[in-house]
């Protein structure tokens, strides 16, 4: 390989970018987070009592029997902890998906069409993307009777996959114009095979970026919905046990292992598929790096 | 005016009058249109390559995205083998079977996802270029054949960042073989690769042409390729046609001002008392009134004069393209008998 | 001819986990008022060498060994890598100045042309009353041809080639006794090259300052320069005046390199480049590095690395000039200037 390659800003070969990527803290500082609680919220209730029995035990502080302590029903903390986990990923990995392919859809395809398609599509978005988006979703919820998992996931997506598509869009635009799509018109491939062979593969960066952003928007919405209360019926998620704690008067009361457990592991799992985030903005633009070029 | 096709050859490829309108900004509500081509006739000959010349600004690569039907023309026709050109469905995909391009960049030119042998296999199966599998596999290693590159199967699993410049291109020129096409369109095929190398792909492309019978249009701002690898040339400069004929001609002997300038302007050392010095006061001038006139689109009149020597009062009317010697013809007033001042 | 900028035995890597030689055990010497030409291609690492030699290097590139000497006209030597932070400052611009690849497209966009060329006359003499400073911006700019009513436009205002002006009247500033431009015309039209070229020859007729050009068109470099060295794979393969060069190049790469521009009024004649491509300079290369695109090829070309030595009027780095070596005199066709192509094929590694 000559030294073309080498010399002269950034080396753009997805090899190299994959050799990047492995090689920065950031990633598995991230992925170790995101790991821990992914095999928390899938194991972890295997090994906890369950998490809604109620005991006499009262509101009591770590302890032996109870790691985390209970709450005012004399649940055990931990067993929530875990069970709250396995309901804010299983949302968030729901709305990250339906978000991601929502905003795929409409970013990409208006794009590359452009024209009436694109301004419609474009018109589309900017209209949800200016919707302030936890009214919406806390007046779609208060119609809905039923707040299953799926009903509540389905409404906060409304509101999530506006601001990616806009991106998707912009990169679709950049992404059109590059000699490799023209030539591929050129020899008479049909549309959506351009979109789907040539453009989206090199797209998956950032829709990767895109993937984590919609699971940590959701799950940070899911937490604000149901620490109004408004959040779903049927299960247990982190800001379904901020609520609880917060209906039940834990701050003043002083139990701290109550709401304390949950809002760190808010802020700890969405610091960390952050940090995922950034570990992909290095690889998408190295000028973003913080340690030095590696060849 | 229409450019006279080679009396040798019947022309592939027809160009007649056309226009290429850019909308590029708003001014008072109103729409700033710019011609980038503006009137633009010429014939593609099979087995000849006609070099088209000119530098930014002149139109050039937009002909080419028109040819290639990536863009629509704004106005003027185009014939393929004496029919007009297709430009939806079925049509559009025989065009594109027959009529291939080449482009610039070949750092840009394929996708960094995919390798060699997906950007050689694609067109194969668009076009039902082989019958099976395995005929399809066949002919994706004859195409690295025909470009020379070696060794054909691992040419074909490389993806585009393990390839140098060169054999980056030469791929590309593999992908625009593949329909087996009767046109060839290279636009500047050589400009972003190292010196050392153009020649041996320059070489290649004229190879091929006479190999398959190519008509070949070739781009460049290059005149010492242009005359070497063409049999006829024509100049663009801003948008218009200024001077057109065999490739000798035009560019040892030319009569268009632009032409001379840019004969005279090219580096060439074996030939250093030949170059017309143009005084520095003149230099200047010309500079001053090119960076005045830069923001018009369009003026009335020979787009040339704000730069050239030798304009007149007549050249404030657009001067039309006159013959000047045998299939040779130059946009000026200087040989238009009807100028008579 | 005394030496204003010497450079010795300078060898430059790229740190990583498989180094790359950049630039190796360079020797080259700039001659006060001369045009020295650079020649070579993507990758020879000619712009490495520039960047040494002004220290703008940026990690991972490293100067792993060599001297930068810059001489005064008094005769007092400055060492250039030795030069620590405020004495550097003062010594860029004012004694060696430098013009980018793609300068004119460095120009700061929100700022008037006036403005980015009293910023440099502020960072280096600051004592100017502005009076004093505006006269000379303006007198900068008719300098390099540009009408001094262009002092309140902005970059985007002017065109490529007025703008690669301005470049050079900002480099010109303090008038450095010493220019380094490194490929200033490859983004221009062949036409406002020519008036660019043509200005830079007159600047130096008035002003006398010395030029390294930098740039792989070795057909503008014999029109322009004193002497040209050329590179390859890092390494001077050959130096010599232009005219020598042209008459007789002895190097196989150079002699492949000249056969590589046709000239336009030349006899139509079957032309070659040089086929294959660099050897990656990440792996050690033994014996001559251009070895496998030679056609003079010998077995101990592939051995041996050929040193840089002096031919009658020319310095050559080719075992084929030395018949003690080569074990055969010089080939006639090399002695001709001829160069035919060992490989047909691109051989992809």
């Amino acid at each position: 390989m000559s030294i073309n390659a080498v010399s002269v800003a950034e080396v753009t070969s997805p090899a190299a970018r994959a050799r990047r990527f492995r090689g920065s803290p950031k990633l598995w500082i991230g992925l170790g987070i995101v790991g821990f609680f992914v095999l928390l919220g899938v194991i972890g209730p295997l090994f906890t009592e369950e998490p809604n029995a109620i005991s006499d035990a009262g509101l009591t502080g770590p302890s032996a029997g109870h790691w985390l302590g209970t709450t005012q029903s004399g649940q055990d903390v931990l067993a929530q902890l875990i069970a709250g986990t396995h309901g804010s990923l299983e949302i968030g990995l729901i709305i990250g998906v339906l978000a991601t392919v929502l905003s795929i859809l409409v970013g990409v395809t208006g794009g590359y069409l452009g024209g009436r398609v694109d301004e419609s599509f474009s018109l589309f978005t900017n209209v949800v993307l200016v919707i302030p988006g936890l009214p919406l979703v806390i007046i779609v919820t208060d119609y809905i009777e039923d707040r299953g998992v799926v009903t509540v996931a389905l409404t906060i997506t409304i509101t999530s996959w506006a601001a990616s598509a806009r991106v998707l869009r912009a990169q679709t635009l950049s992404l059109r114009e590059r000699d490799y799509v023209r030539a591929a018109r050129a020899s008479g491939e049909r549309t959506w095979r351009i979109i789907l062979v040539e453009i989206l593969p090199n797209l998956l960066p950032v829709i990767a970026s895109q993937f984590i952003f919609a699971i940590i928007f959701g799950i940070l919405s899911e937490a604000g919905l149901s620490f109004l209360g408004l959040g779903g019926t049927d299960h247990l998620s982190w800001g379904v046990m901020l609520h609880f704690s917060w209906t039940a008067q834990a701050l003043a009361l002083g139990a701290w292992w109550w709401f304390v457990p949950p809002g760190l592991a808010i802020a700890v799992f969405g610091a960390g598929l952050s940090l995922i985030n950034f570990s992909f903005d290095e690889v998408i633009n190295p000028r973003l790096r913080t340690k030095g070029v590696r060849a | 005016m229409t450019e006279v096709a080679s009396r040798n050859g019947i022309a592939t490829l027809e160009v007649r009058d056309l226009v290429r309108d850019f909308v590029v900004g708003r001014e008072r509500g109103r729409r700033q249109i710019l011609r980038a081509v503006d009137g633009v006739s010429f014939d593609l000959v099979a087995g000849q390559t006609l070099a088209l010349v000119g530098e930014s600004g002149s139109g050039k690569s937009t002909v080419a995205s028109v040819l290639a039907q990536l863009i629509r023309p704004t106005s003027g026709t185009i014939r393929l083998g004496g029919k007009l050109i297709g430009t939806r469905g079925r049509a559009l995909r025989r065009y594109r079977e027959e009529v291939q391009i080449v482009f610039q960049d070949p750092f840009a030119s394929l996708n960094p996802f995919h390798t060699v042998d997906h950007h050689l296999r694609r067109p194969l199966r668009i076009h039902h270029r082989a019958g099976s599998k395995s005929e399809e596999d066949e002919q994706v290693l004859q195409l690295l054949e025909r470009v020379n590159l070696f060794p054909v199967k691992r040419v074909a699993g490389k993806h585009p960042h393990e390839l140098s410049g060169g054999q980056r291109q030469r791929v590309a020129i593999a992908r625009a073989l593949a329909p087996r096409p009767s046109v060839l369109l290279a636009d500047e095929p050589v400009s972003m690769l190292d010196v050392s190398i153009r020649l041996e792909i320059l070489n290649l492309i004229d190879q091929l042409k006479t190999e398959d019978n190519l008509a070949v249009l070739y781009i460049t701002h290059d005149l010492a390729t242009a005359r070497h690898f063409s049999s006829r040339v024509i100049v663009m400069y801003r948008g218009e046609v200024v001077e057109s004929g065999p490739a000798d001609e035009v560019i040892l002997a030319p009569k268009h001002p632009y032409t001379q300038l840019l004969a005279s302007a090219a580096p060439d050392p074996r030939r250093p008392e030949r170059r017309t010095q143009l005084p520095e006061r003149t230099t200047q001038l010309l500079e001053r009134r090119t960076q005045l006139l830069e923001g018009t689109t369009r003026g009335e009149g020979c787009r040339f004069a704000e730069r050239c020597p030798s304009a007149m009062p007549v050249c404030a009317t657009r001067p039309s393209l006159v013959d000047v010697g045998t299939a040779h013809q130059a946009r000026c007033w200087l040989y238009d008998g009807a100028a008579g001042e | 001819m005394t030496a204003v900028l010497s450079v010795r035995d300078l060898t430059v890597d790229y740190a990583g986990a498989h180094p790359v030689h950049a630039v190796s055990e360079v020797d080259l010497e700039l001659h006060r008022g001369e045009l020295l030409g650079l020649a070579g291609e993507s990758g020879c690492g000619k712009s490495t060498l520039a960047y040494a030699m002004t220290r703008l290097l940026r990690p991972p590139a490293e100067v792993r060994s060599g001297t930068v000497t810059f001489r005064e006209p008094g005769g007092d030597e400055i060492d250039v890598f030795g030069l620590g932070g405020e004495e550097l400052r003062r010594f860029r611009w004012k004694r060696v100045a430098m013009v980018f690849q793609g300068a004119m497209n460095a120009l700061n966009p929100v700022i008037s042309v006036r403005s980015q060329l009293e910023d440099v006359l502020d960072a280096h003499e600051p004592g100017l009353s502005k009076q004093e400073r505006r006269r000379r911006c303006a007198e900068l700019l008719e300098l390099v041809g540009v009408d001094r009513r262009r002092l309140t436009s902005y970059p985007h205002e002017l065109s490529g080639g007025m703008r690669q002006r301005v470049t050079i009247a900002m480099a010109l500033a303090l008038r450095p006794p010493v220019m380094i431009m490194d490929e200033p015309t490859t983004a221009l039209d062949v036409v406002v090259q020519r008036d660019i070229l043509n200005e830079i020859t007159r600047l130096r007729t008035e002003l006398g300052f010395a030029v390294l050009f930098i740039t792989h068109d070795l057909s503008l470099l014999l029109e322009i320069s004193d002497r040209i060295a050329i590179m390859y794979a890092g390494r001077i393969v050959e130096q010599a005046s232009a005219r020598e060069l042209l008459e007789r190049p002895r190097h196989p790469y150079s002699v492949g390199l000249l056969s590589s521009f046709p000239s336009i009024a030349g006899p139509r004649r079957e032309m070659h480049g040089i086929p294959g491509h660099p050897p990656d300079l990440g792996e050690p290369i033994a014996g001559c590095p251009f070895a496998p695109r030679c056609p003079y090829r010998r077995p101990v070309c592939d051995e041996l690395l050929p040193p840089l030595t002096p031919r009658d009027a020319a310095l050559v780095a080719c075992h084929a000039h030395e018949p003690s070596t080569y074990g055969v005199p010089a080939p006639d066709a090399l002695l001709r200037g001829e160069f035919h192509p060992v490989a047909e094929a691109e051989v992809v590694s």
